[in-house]
């Protein structure tokens, strides 16, 4: 008996270790083959904006920013949404809704991104074209606002991520909220609460995890690529205009990769990665932190008072 | 010691016996495996690179194949800067690209390495202008003045000139390139660099450049959806790209002055204009050629070849395809919207493979 634990033990354990060893693997990759660019070009490579295969010139900053921005961006959309359909599926919703809501929504995270790069170009580009050009000129005269009304541009790859991103969260707000105990509203409602202020009190119970949720979200838009190139505009520039065609490091990579073949270019598209790779690791350490700091916050936990006993 | 050696006859029986049984087999031997050059055995051989001439190369194949079902080539489309790479890493046997290796790969090669043309194509101008269904004309400056981002309205004199007769409108142009490295970019730039010196200057030759203004679109079909849809938009395709899905497109006036409309016959004479002043290696750029009735938009696709190959048999092979390929090849061109070889740089080209060792 005892040895079986221990050979089970040892099993799981070597898995865990590979999980580590994977990601050890892939950072020590990519930091070995960009050596070239990160020797020429050290951390003025996170900096600049200049990106040019031909003169051999490489700079980061505007897909740093385009990541980061569009990222940003599509969190502020889909944040109130997402938490806005778990609410209402697991709080509001009548019994005979909930089944194919639940389904619709992670239908939503089954298609291809491809699809939704398609969709883009073909609906939502000439849907954000037209606003664009119903904008007044005061507005458009805006840094937001500014340039010509394309289409593709920062705000139809934010919409078209936030549009991805809206069933990660709210699947994960949604069975965040589940594990909410029934006697915190059941006690929120004795208290006289009214079910606005029952469902705040469930979702500040529930906090930690749905942070964790919007997180999660924000991972997925750092990464997604197909979508993005396709509406984006692909083009490397540092603008606050949500109009302006600009670039992300995954849309980069999947643009230029196929057809570098010079050296320092291929070293250059490789740093982009690393940037990425460490960027996301950033971000999702700063989630932790700021989870970890939450829930120790929260350790005296006066917000609703439980009856003993009254646990399910 | 006689019954040891009667024992190895025995096993050595039964494989003869095996390896007879599976005469016509299935199994392909992989070209670096394979030793002998009898006709008889079935040969496997991999080849990697541009994505445009993948259609015309998978019908050869296929084709070379029903004649010599014994040989049978494997390409994959990754790209003309994966398939540089990959020959110069000798991880597949021959490579294709869309633009000629440089200096410096073919140092990097552990051997010389052979440019083949094997087809030609061609990039188009594609633009919607509101109000406008006429067919424009453009030289390669305003082309390029266009994508310097120095014209910047439709109706400017320098495109109105061109264009007598058509109404122009004042609306903006906007911009759109390929995002993705391409061998269609390469032509191109290609092109505007030769034409303008401002051009080469700000912008340069590569299959991925930085542009001065406008969108990028993610293949073909990025641009040519993007320019659907933008109003006062321009973008350049693949001439092949724009016949298939027969998207109109506006001519360009070649070096002799005249404007010319891509078709397979005007890209064909781009090249026969061009043969005379072909270098031994064939890695030529063949935009803005002269010559009556040439499109100035139009290159070479190239096949990449070793020297002196290391395997002997898939060598002889690939150079026999090849000679092939030159001519009863060429008749599938047209059909796939490629535009043949004329006949002076095939007879250049049939010349150049008697330099490849085989043996």
């Amino acid at each position: 008996m005892r040895s079986s634990d221990f050979t089970f033990r040892v099993g799981v354990g070597a898995f865990a270790a590979a999980l580590l060893l994977i990601v050890i693997a892939i950072a020590v990759t990519l930091a070995n083959d960009s050596t070239l660019s990160i020797q020429k070009f050290g951390l003025g490579f996170w900096g600049t904006s200049n990106w040019d295969p031909v003169a051999g010139e490489f700079g980061a900053l505007p897909f740093i920013w385009g990541t980061l921005y569009s990222s940003v961006l599509a969190l502020l959309i889909a944040t109130p949404v997402a938490l806005g359909i778990a609410v209402f599926i697991s709080e509001l919703c009548p019994g005979a809704l909930r089944a194919p809501l639940i389904f619709l929504t992670e239908l939503l995270a089954a298609i291809p991104s491809i699809v939704y790069g398609l969709w883009g170009i073909f609906v939502l580009v000439p849907a954000v074209r037209s606003v664009e050009t119903a904008m007044p000129e005061s507005l458009r005269a805006l840094p937001l606002f500014s340039g010509p009304p394309l289409g593709v541009g920062m705000f139809a790859a934010a919409l078209i991520l936030a549009v991805m991103v809206v069933p990660f969260t709210s699947a994960i707000a949604r069975e965040v909220l589940r594990t909410v105990p029934a006697s915190q509203r059941e006690a929120a409602f004795a208290l006289g609460a009214t079910r606005f202020e029952a469902i705040r009190a469930a979702m500040f119970y529930a906090r930690t995890g749905i942070i964790g949720a919007v997180m999660l979200g924000f991972g997925r838009a750092l990464g997604e690529t197909m979508a993005v190139t396709m509406v984006i505009g692909n083009n490397p520039q540092v603008s606050l205009s949500l109009f302006a065609p600009q670039y992300t490091m995954a849309a980069v990579l999947a643009n230029e990769f196929t057809e570098a073949a010079d050296a320092l270019y291929l070293s250059a598209l490789i740093e982009i990665g690393l940037v990425l790779f460490v960027i996301t690791l950033i971000v999702n350490m700063l989630s932790r932190v700021l989870i970890w700091s939450m829930a120790r916050q929260a350790a005296p936990r006066p917000a609703v008072l439980v009856p003993r006993g009254a646990e399910a | 010691m006689n019954k040891i050696v009667m024992r190895y006859l025995a096993v050595a029986l039964i494989a003869a016996l095996a390896a007879a049984c599976g005469g016509g087999n299935t199994e392909p031997v992989t070209a670096n495996s394979s030793s002998g050059s009898g006709s008889s055995q079935s040969l496997q051989i991999n080849g990697a690179g541009a994505t445009f001439p993948y259609p015309i190369y998978s019908k050869w194949f296929s084709e070379y194949n029903t004649l010599h079902s014994n040989i049978r080539v494997n390409y994959q489309s990754i790209g003309s800067g994966g398939g540089i790479q990959q020959v110069i890493n000798q991880t597949v046997f021959f490579g294709a690209t869309d633009g000629p290796m440089t200096d410096e790969q073919l140092k990097a090669a552990p051997g010389p390495i052979l440019h083949f043309p094997t087809v030609l194509g061609a990039v188009v101008p594609v633009y919607n202008i509101p109000g406008t269904t006429a067919e424009l004309k453009f030289t390669g400056p305003v082309l390029a003045d266009i994508y310097l981002g120095k014209i910047k309205k439709w109706n400017d004199p320098a495109l109105a000139k061109l264009n007598p007769g058509v109404t122009l409108p004042a609306t903006d142009v906007t911009v759109v390139h390929r995002s993705d490295g391409s061998g269609t970019t390469y032509i191109f730039v290609d092109y505007l660099s030769k034409v303008s010196p401002q051009f080469k200057s700000d912008v340069g030759v590569s299959t991925s450049v930085k542009w001065p203004t406008g969108v990028g679109g993610k293949g073909n079909e990025g641009v040519s959806g993007l320019v659907t849809q933008s109003p006062g938009s321009i973008g350049y395709v693949e001439l092949i790209y724009a016949l298939q899905n027969k998207i109109s497109f506006g001519s360009v006036q070649n070096a002799a002055g005249e404007f010319v409309k891509a078709s397979v016959d005007a890209v064909t004479k781009a090249a026969d204009a061009a043969a005379p002043n072909i270098p031994a290696d064939f890695r030529v750029s063949i935009t803005n050629a002269q010559g009556a009735g040439a499109y100035p938009i139009s290159s070479f696709t190239w096949l990449l070849l070793y020297e002196d190959p290391k395997d002997k048999a898939a060598g002889k092979a690939m150079v026999d395809f090849m000679r092939w390929a030159l001519t009863d090849g060429q008749k599938y061109a047209a059909d796939l919207g490629y535009a043949p070889l004329p006949a002076n740089v095939t007879m250049l080209e049939q010349a150049a493979l008697a330099r490849i060792k085989v043996s």
